[in-house]
């Protein structure tokens, strides 16, 4: 299926979870459709077509 | 070590330093060990955006409290979930809100910035917005519940100071929460008028980041922060229009 993974299309697996796209959980969080998934839920967290995927982490800022 | 409290948390310094403008990581070390800075900013960005440098490791190890920002959003709706990321990324429900009206000028948007605030402090955040020198603006922002207010000197980035140093004591004087001056910080001079003015805390980013020698400009604001805390409240002299001798004027020579 089809979605969009920090802003840009990817294809995955039909049943991909939050979980595995995630590189590492350190430091890192995720929202699906403009809403946060805790850490706790995102082996849980099925991915559906069209989905927006953002995954952050801390960066250099003022 | 107890420097100021802000939502009754003790920070160890009144500098605080931004990451932004960093052009290794590995300054990092050095900026924080002149600054002993009261807190680090870090803005919040898509992995696929960020290199893999480990700043947030090495601020850990460095054992500096991190306040993220929402730096860069346009809308409260954006500041809103860059926050809850943060909260979930970083563990800290701290936030220096920004919520910027136009990409060119980079001024914050009062009507976004205050909806935002209302909407975080609801949602059990201890919110730092990134404000005009407006004092009543500043005075809405405490209304609804933030625990600073962070009136800038001069635009992000700019290096002028204080453009306005009337309209920070205003600021100053319509609140009762730290004020903290955010950008436009330039050089030690900017910094010791902030607190002067009454500031409680400078925070300053690229003045140090980008800086020829940044950790020398750290330790500079540092040592300026303290002074122009000092000199607040040594109670200074009246500035007069006319002269005033302070050598005796009775017993001159050839009087």
């Amino acid at each position: 299926m089809n979605i969009h993974l920090n802003g840009r299309p990817r294809v995955v697996a039909d049943g991909t979870t939050v979980q595995a796209l995630v590189p590492s959980a350190r430091g890192v969080a995720v929202a699906v459709n403009g809403a946060v998934v805790p850490a706790s839920s995102w082996g849980s967290t099925g991915l559906s077509e069209d989905d927006a995927v953002e995954i952050v982490t801390a960066q250099q800022g003022g | 070590m107890r420097a100021m409290q802000v939502a009754g948390v003790d920070l160890p310094g009144r500098l605080w330093i931004g990451t932004g403008g960093l052009t290794s990581t590995s300054l990092v070390g050095e900026i924080v060990e002149a600054a002993r800075p009261g807190l680090v900013t870090v803005s919040v960005r898509r992995t696929s955006d960020t290199e893999r440098g480990g700043l947030l490791d090495m601020l850990r190890a460095l054992g500096v409290r991190i306040l993220p920002n929402t730096a860069g959003c346009l809308s409260a709706r954006e500041a809103v979930l860059t926050a809850q990321l943060a909260r979930e990324a970083l563990e800290t429900d701290w936030v220096k809100l920004e919520v910027i009206g136009d990409e060119t000028s980079l001024m914050p948007d009062a009507v976004e910035l205050l909806d935002a605030a209302e909407t975080l402090v609801r949602q059990g955040f201890t919110v730092l917005p990134y404000t005009s020198a407006d004092p009543v603006l500043a005075r809405r922002l405490v209304d609804v519940g933030c625990a600073a207010v962070m009136p800038l000197g001069s635009p992000i980035g700019t290096g002028r100071g204080l453009d306005d140093p009337r309209a920070i004591e205003a600021v100053r004087a319509a609140v009762a929460v730290p004020v903290v001056l955010d950008a436009g910080i330039g050089t030690a001079s900017d910094a010791a008028l902030a607190m002067e003015l009454g500031c409680d805390a400078v925070l300053a980013a690229t003045a140090i980041t980008r800086a020829d020698r940044p950790a020398q400009m750290a330790a500079a604001l540092r040592a300026a922060v303290d002074a122009g805390r000092l000199a607040r409240h040594a109670g200074r002299i009246p500035r007069l229009t006319t002269a005033r001798a302070s050598s005796p004027m009775a017993g001159r020579v050839g009087t």
